[in-house]
């Protein structure tokens, strides 16, 4: 079932067009992946779909039910997550602080909420430091945090934005775990992704973005051999 | 209600305008640089005044003459600020920042309190005064000069910010502080320079308006009320959005006194300021 | 794995230190107990103004620094309730105790009516936007004839001491116990509210908007309500220091000083943190009546230089307030492993 619909997503800023007629879908339980060259409206595509930014014009459907102009705390409500590019930890509250807000959305009583964010914190493998302040976290567990956080609302569609970047070599791999661990457990993904090798890893599909515009989509066997993504922003690819 | 009145006002308006809109505009360079807001602007703008009026009755300097001291002076203050204050809280949170130019506002004001009494003077029979009479208007001579004044100050500064070297650092600064740093832009000499010249503005608007205005200790709250408004309204971070704003500022004020009721100036200006950040936030040439 | 995860299920979910706990509640039975052992007329003040400050910058703390909301115009809900019981007790004889509700009442309705447009705000605009808000009450009722206008409001002393026009001449007693028992309220309300999902989101809402929205809250109505409960906080206040003083007229009430001591009692306490307002308010207000006292006439100069100059370092050295030199094992929320 398409989870995810976006057609002719554009927006521009200034006379650059960030986001240049996008179109793509989702099927649920799936992951997507994105990629692209640094400044090619992959974080602004994120921006639009969860509401951040107002697109000029497209269509965003959600389960088949538009999504377009409603606000970042609607849309979040209906059941879509994310992370940030630019990570947003709530520095002065501790790291179970950060994810309970997030687990309030579906627990109402506050212990339980407690112990529901104690168990995704578990999850994500930082239990240990649950009591200390977000802002004395590496990036690394900043990832882990707000992946966590974002987790915690118990979304049907997470969209995670780099979520190993910046992270040295040997979190990775407990990183890429994770996705898969969330995959399994029915979140529907769509992950920005530099690493090369992961995208192909655990991607079902993927779209390319180039200059604000879709240049590819398809599984990754296909964007690995597609001309135009070589070109643009594989250069020469090393075949995991 | 003749329409030489209403003349009179937008005259009037017109003049006070471009005096607001100097103020502002110094208000508008610091935030542009540094975000941060100096929420003790009215004060320094008092200090200007009383420069020029202790200069002129300890020394009997006139205003047009002391002009040039209150303008270092004030410049000075503002290295002053910055490197004993503002340096310290440029990493802090917002709501800090706030508080601790509010603090330094109220510092200076209660000092000056302390030392003046919150008495009102004025300068006895500057150089600059009387009266010009153009067609069916009156305009007084000192405050014609101020308002002209003013306004080359203004297109000085605009010259100096979008021509000069130093000023495209600044702009550069306020840009990207990060960048400008590995291009060799000091920051920090960048945000003193920011300051003293931010502050001088406000010590050519206020050593100008000694020649005519009451001084007091309390003169400036309103002149930096109007100011942050006239900043929001032309757009935090644009110089030229500070004229435009000044501008209205001053004609909303002068007309709404002689249409409405002069005691109420003060709601006039806030009225604009709700109606400018609700439908326009970004203001009229705003980077936001 | 599993073991770690159960015993994290099995903490408290508030680190209440008994020490803490037991020496607050010997601190309220003292303070009930303070006026029996004879306590003279300038002491009983005091302490009610230290009560009276305290919940005033309380109020503030919930706008300012549980939703991160800088109000520089928060005396304006100060002066609406001064004025709420008042007018009523003048015009109609109505007893305060039943006008302060209504004032409570029209303070939460102005701030929602000046919450709604201004909130949306960020800060610097926000700040702004109360400034002007605070001066223009003060400007509006120095020319409303209705209220007095630049004259204010003058309460008829009752003859006899009298709880239901709240009003006491005889001794200050009265008036500590009420504002002790306001203060003792006006802090449970807010502990509660600390520990409650509203404070949770509210400091969401305060330490990244962004980041709250993706979280299902609607950030600008979580500022309203905020800036609701500190205006009903606030309110009372007015009310009681009308009764407490009998004149009140704009200056008096609606003075943009009341706004610079909430917030700098509440950055000195320490911002965002439930026991600021009252380390803040202990030290300041005996400074500031002490040196009423002993520097007299320029007094009033004298105590905002001293506020402007703690202010500035405060924020330099010390910005989350004094409260920061608490060890933290002592505080509650806070417990590192």
């Amino acid at each position: 079932m398409k989870i995810l619909s976006v057609e002719n997503l554009s927006r521009s800023f200034g006379g650059i067009k960030a986001n240049d007629n996008i179109s793509f879908e989702v099927e649920e339980g799936t992951i997507l992946g994105v990629i692209g060259p640094n400044g090619a409206g992959k974080s602004t595509l994120f921006d639009l779909i969860t509401g951040y930014t107002k697109a000029d014009n497209g269509k965003v459907e959600f389960f088949n039910k538009s999504i377009f102009g409603l606000t970042p705390d609607k849309i979040s409500n209906l059941g879509v997550g994310r992370t940030f590019q630019k990570l947003k930890p709530f520095t002065d509250q501790t790291l179970l602080e950060n994810v309970m807000i997030g687990s309030f959305v579906k627990e109402k009583d506050i212990k339980k909420a407690r112990d529901k964010a104690l168990e995704i914190i578990d999850f994500v493998d930082l239990i240990e430091k649950r009591h200390h302040f977000a802002r004395e976290l590496s990036t690394g567990q900043r990832k882990r945090l707000e992946m966590a956080r974002a987790m915690a609302i118990e979304p049907k569609l997470l969209l995670m934005d780099e979520v190993t970047g910046g992270v040295d070599q040997k979190t990775i791999p407990g990183l890429v775990e994770l996705i898969k661990k969330l995959k399994k457990s029915g979140v529907t993904i769509i992950t920005i992704e530099h690493n090369i090798n992961i995208i192909m890893e655990i991607s079902n599909n993927v779209l390319a973005l180039d200059q604000g515009k879709s240049i590819a989509f398809g599984s990754p066997k296909e964007i690995q051999n597609n001309k135009q993504v070589i070109d643009s922003y594989l250069g020469t690819f090393d075949a995991a | 209600m003749t329409s030489e009145i209403i003349l009179q006002a937008i005259v009037t308006g017109l003049m006070m305008g471009l005096i607001y809109a100097l103020i502002a505009a110094g208000l508008s360079l610091i935030f542009g640089l540094m975000d941060i807001v100096n929420f003790a602007h009215g004060e320094h703008l008092m200090l200007s005044m009383f420069s020029s009026f202790w200069l002129w009755s300890l020394f009997g300097l006139d205003p047009i003459f002391s002009i040039p001291i209150t303008i270092l002076l004030m410049a000075f203050c503002g290295v002053i600020t910055h490197y004993f204050l503002i340096r310290y809280i440029l990493k802090a949170k917002m709501l800090i920042q706030i508080c601790a130019t509010f603090g330094l506002s109220i510092f200076i004001r209660s000092i000056a309190q302390l030392l003046w009494t919150p008495d009102f003077r004025n300068i006895n029979k500057p150089l600059l005064e009387g009266r010009l009479e153009i067609g069916s208007v009156f305009i007084g001579q000192p405050q014609l000069i101020a308002s002209l004044v003013c306004l080359i100050a203004f297109i000085g500064l605009y010259l100096f910010v979008t021509k000069t070297e130093t000023g495209l650092a600044l702009q550069a600064t306020a840009q990207d502080r990060h960048a400008a740093e590995i291009l060799g832009i000091p920051s920090n000499k960048m945000f003193a320079i920011g300051w003293a010249i931010g502050l001088g503005c406000v010590g050519v608007a206020g050593g100008m308006m000694a020649n005519y205005f009451f001084i007091f200790t309390d003169v400036g709250i309103n002149f930096a009320l109007f100011a942050f408004v006239a900043v929001a309204l032309g757009g935090f971070g644009s110089i030229i959005g500070c004229l435009y704003a000044g501008i209205i500022i001053g004609l909303v004020e002068s007309l709404g006194g002689l249409l409405i009721d002069p005691s109420f100036k003060l709601l006039y200006v806030f009225v604009i300021y709700l109606l400018v950040v609700i439908y326009r936030p970004q203001g009229l040439f705003g980077r936001y | 794995m599993d073991s770690k995860l159960l015993i994290a299920k099995s903490e408290p979910l508030w680190n209440t230190n008994n020490r803490v706990m037991f020496l607050i509640g010997s601190l309220i039975i003292l303070l009930f107990a303070l006026p029996l052992f004879g306590l003279n007329s300038f002491y009983l003040h005091l302490f009610i103004m230290i009560f009276m400050h305290a919940v005033m910058a309380q109020s503030w703390n919930v706008i300012a620094g549980f939703s991160g909301q800088i109000s520089l115009g928060h005396g304006a809900f100060f002066g609406i309730g001064a004025y709420a019981t008042s007018f009523f007790y003048i015009e109609y004889g109505i007893s305060p105790w039943v006008s302060m509700p209504f004032g409570i009442l029209i303070s939460g309705i102005f701030a929602i009516l000046i919450g709604i447009p201004m909130l949306r705000l960020s800060g610097h605009y926000f700040a702004i936007a109360t400034l002007l808000i605070g001066i223009s009450f003060q400007v509006v009722f120095q020319r409303w004839d209705l209220v007095g206008a630049a004259s204010g409001l003058w309460v008829p002393m009752t003859s006899e001491d009298s709880w239901t026009a709240l009003q006491f001449h005889r001794s200050k007693v009265p008036y500590y116990y009420i504002f002790l028992i306001f203060f003792i309220i006006s802090f449970f309300i807010v502990w509660l509210l600390s520990r409650s999902k509203l404070g949770y989101r509210l400091r969401a809402v305060r330490d990244d908007p962004q980041a709250a929205l993706s979280l299902c809250i609607n950030v600008s109505n979580y500022k309203i309500i905020a800036y609701v409960i500190s205006a009903m906080i606030m309110a009372p206040m007015g009310s009681l220091f009308a009764q407490y003083i009998l004149i009140i007229d704009p200056d008096r009430v609606f003075n943009i000083e009341i706004s610079i001591i909430v917030l700098l009692i509440t950055v000195l306490g320490g911002i965002g943190n439930v026991w600021g307002p009252i380390i803040g308010a202990a030290i300041l207000i005996p400074i500031s009546e002490y040196s009423r006292i002993y520097l007299g006439g320029t007094g009033g100069a004298v105590d905002l230089i001293l506020y402007g100059l703690i202010l500035m370092v405060i924020c330099i050295f010390r910005p989350d307030g004094l409260i920061s030199f608490v060890p933290k094992d002592i505080l509650e929320r806070k417990k590192q492993r």
